[in-house]
């Protein structure tokens, strides 16, 4: 799972009322080369939420990202690498995501969360 | 054979043999690129070469998000079956995979997605498979969250085989319900074989370009050989079997025949079992006082 998606999910528990950002406990991460596309991350900036990315991020050691962004950094080409790299490159491979209200745990097994909820969570 | 949904529960349906078949059969593989490659042309999606944010639902091994990373796109995989994505992952897919239930909803940010493709997967929602399983609540639940998440204008193209005509309509009044406009595409509709249908549907209130995509071969045109010879009739991708359903026999009012009792009574014979002979009575009905 990469951090894109990650910025994307949220808890879809019953009764959680904001189940964003999903707290993310990484216990190991690969990293893979994706082709840079300006284009690409100029149209996701503004659907990005950026606290939820730099911290993810920072979780799993990569600081680089500063805490704050707006739309006039993407002009910056150092910029866009770091955004990309934190974006689309990091894959977590084993962890777990936690719910920031009720605090379900949905593991990751194989870079792949397990969303699947109880029948009493529905 | 029956159709997969009658069968088992997706998470059960695609144990590993099965998804071991989205590996090794090539027919299969080209079907469902051929579907995806269709779905992605009725997204629509603007032509400017800037890659989006797909979801891809029912991804199972990945086979339709590969239409999808060979046109630049990221996307997103949810499917059900761990063996599948198991798959998937052997197959070093570019996506992300969720292992999770459409029916449960998709549990995404409001917004965020720029368009969605299915293939042969929400038909499942119909069944239930489970006491706590109430399908129409489970078709709100997804297309509620799938239109929750969907950009404003953004597309969802549903490819399905529907078990009747009852389905499709439940299937097309949720989605109305929960706020999408669109209809469905049927591609090949003079074809048995290759017909397919699609149900594409956009985000947001009506406007000029909800307009609906023509299916192929609407006016008369008929598809090619190469459409037609690959697309059996049971060739929804579960449906899959080497066995085929026995020859009927003909069997009228008055029984099998003359000829087939003779035809038999000649083959016992070559096996040098004892038969009694052919006369005028073989094969002749009692008469109802006997």
């Amino acid at each position: 799972m990469r951090l894109l998606t990650h910025n994307m999910l949220s808890s879809n528990v019953k009764g959680v009322v904001n189940g964003f950002p999903l707290r993310l406990e990484a216990s190991s991460w690969v990293e893979k080369e994706v082709e840079f596309n300006a284009d690409f991350l100029r149209s996701m900036f503004p659907k990005i939420d950026w606290p939820a990315l730099a911290g993810a991020a920072q979780k799993i050691g990569y600081a680089a990202l500063p805490d704050t962004a707006d739309a006039t950094m993407l002009e910056s080409e150092d910029f866009l690498k770091k955004f990309h790299h934190a974006l689309l490159e990091i894959h977590v491979e084993e962890g777990a995501l936690v719910c920031p209200e009720s605090g379900r745990r949905f593991p990751i097994n194989k870079g792949i969360p397990n969303m699947l909820l109880n029948e009493d969570e529905v | 054979m029956p159709r997969p949904e009658l069968q088992a529960p997706p998470e059960i349906f695609y144990n590993d043999t099965e998804a071991r078949k989205y590996t090794t059969s090539s027919r299969i593989v080209e079907i469902q690129a051929r579907i995806s490659e269709r779905a992605l042309e009725l997204l629509n999606l603007p032509d400017d070469g800037v890659p989006r944010l797909l979801l891809d639902i029912g991804c199972g091994s990945g086979l339709s998000g590969e239409a999808m990373t060979e046109n630049g796109h990221h996307w997103i995989g949810y499917d059900i079956s761990q063996s599948m994505l198991n798959v998937a992952v052997e197959r070093e897919v570019d996506g992300d995979l969720l292992l999770a239930d459409m029916g449960q909803g998709l549990g995404l940010r409001p917004g965020v997605i720029d368009g969605a493709i299915s293939i042969s997967a929400v038909q499942w929602l119909c069944y239930a498979d489970k006491s706590s399983h109430e399908p129409r609540m489970r078709l709100k639940a997804f297309f509620g969250s799938l239109y929750r998440c969907l950009a404003r204008g953004a597309r969802a193209v549903l490819q399905l085989y529907a078990e009747n005509m009852d389905q499709s309509t439940m299937i097309l009044t949720c989605a109305m319900r929960a706020g999408f406009g669109g209809g469905v595409v049927v591609d090949w509709p003079h074809s048995s074989k290759a017909k397919k249908a699609y149900i594409v549907l956009t985000c947001g209130p009506p406007s000029a370009q909800a307009w609906l995509p023509k299916g192929k071969g609407e006016d008369g045109e008929m598809c090619t050989d190469s459409d037609e010879d690959s697309d059996d009739e049971n060739e929804t991708v579960g449906m899959y079997d080497r066995s085929r359903p026995r020859k009927k026999m003909k069997v009228n009012k008055k029984g099998r025949g003359r000829a087939w009792v003779l035809k038999k009574k000649e083959q016992m014979r070559k096996k040098g079992n004892v038969v009694p002979p052919d006369t005028k009575y073989t094969a002749r009905k009692r008469k109802a006082r006997f």
